[in-house]
């Protein structure tokens, strides 16, 4: 029981680090490193929660092939370090007020209000909850039409990327 | 362990992102942060299936995650349209649909 809440601290820290890190850092690029971080932290949340299929999917699927998009893509527009601007406007400020806001607000509602009625220490569950067989048999009975739904998405998503970012013939000579 | 640390820890992360997509400029981090925010209600979405002890959850996590990749994609690729037209890559500059 200990060992669980040690590791839920130290992983609850470090991704509160890398969140923090992403929003602070002003080279892009890191930016994506500390998001890397962020994601492998959040996926020992994840271990925490007995989500093993989802863990392994979030290191392999986000930290492992998202992020490299996101590094070729920094690579390629140049990471420059954001200029500071003084002028910078009210949302500036008003960003992280409303932020602060938020998460008073999301706390409140989170342990003051009903919540606190639902066993909060979670129902017990069979030792096969959240492995890739039962996420398996769920996605391809329960949720066939979600899944379904999201692979048509993921086709569009992947041909609408390719139409945005190719290379234009007119529109370059035009504005160049 | 209980359920509601994960959910406050969920909360923090989402609050976090939106302060980054509200305060940043490149597209780029903006796109990062707004992952942040996905990633703050992946938690909470994994963390209420731990409660019920129901997969369903997990399945929405997982779905959120295609999401997640799909935005990134055409994201990346917006900017990377941006950038070939050689416009400024600052979210405040790029306000032609200002009305």
């Amino acid at each position: 029981m200990w060992f669980e809440q040690l590791m839920f601290f130290l992983a609850g820290i470090g991704a509160l680090g890398g969140a923090v890190g992403v929003v602070a850092l002003r080279n892009p690029f890191y930016s994506v490193l500390a998001l890397v971080a962020h994601l492998i932290f959040l996926a020992v949340l994840f271990l925490l929660l007995q989500a093993e299929f989802l863990a392994a999917a979030q290191v392999v699927v986000y930290a492992g092939a998202v992020m490299v998009l996101y590094v070729f893509v920094v690579a390629y527009v140049g990471g420059s370090d954001e200029p500071l601007r003084p002028e910078g406007g009210a949302l500036r400020v008003l960003g992280p007020m409303f932020a602060f806001v938020l998460v008073v607000e999301l706390c409140i509602a989170l342990l003051g209000s009903s919540l606190s009625l639902i066993d909060s220490q979670g129902t017990g569950v069979q030792a096969q909850f959240g492995s890739p067989a039962e996420i398996g048999s769920l996605l391809l009975q329960k949720f066939l039409v979600p899944f379904e739904a999201a692979s048509y998405l993921l086709l569009v998503a992947a041909v609408g990327a390719v139409v945005l970012a190719r290379k234009r013939r007119g529109l370059e000579e035009e504005t160049a | 362990m209980d359920v509601s640390w994960f959910l406050v820890l969920s909360a923090f992360i989402f609050c976090i992102g939106a302060a980054g997509v509200m305060s940043r400029r490149n597209p780029l981090v903006v796109l990062l942060c707004l992952e942040l925010m996905l990633n703050g209600g992946n938690l909470a979405l994994v963390a209420f299936a731990r409660m019920h002890g129901d997969g369903g959850g997990q399945i929405f996590a997982l779905i959120v995650m295609v999401i997640a990749a799909c935005e990134v994609a055409v994201g990346l690729g917006i900017i990377v349209a941006i950038f070939r037209r050689r416009l400024p890559v600052d979210v405040d500059e790029l306000s032609d649909l200002r009305g």
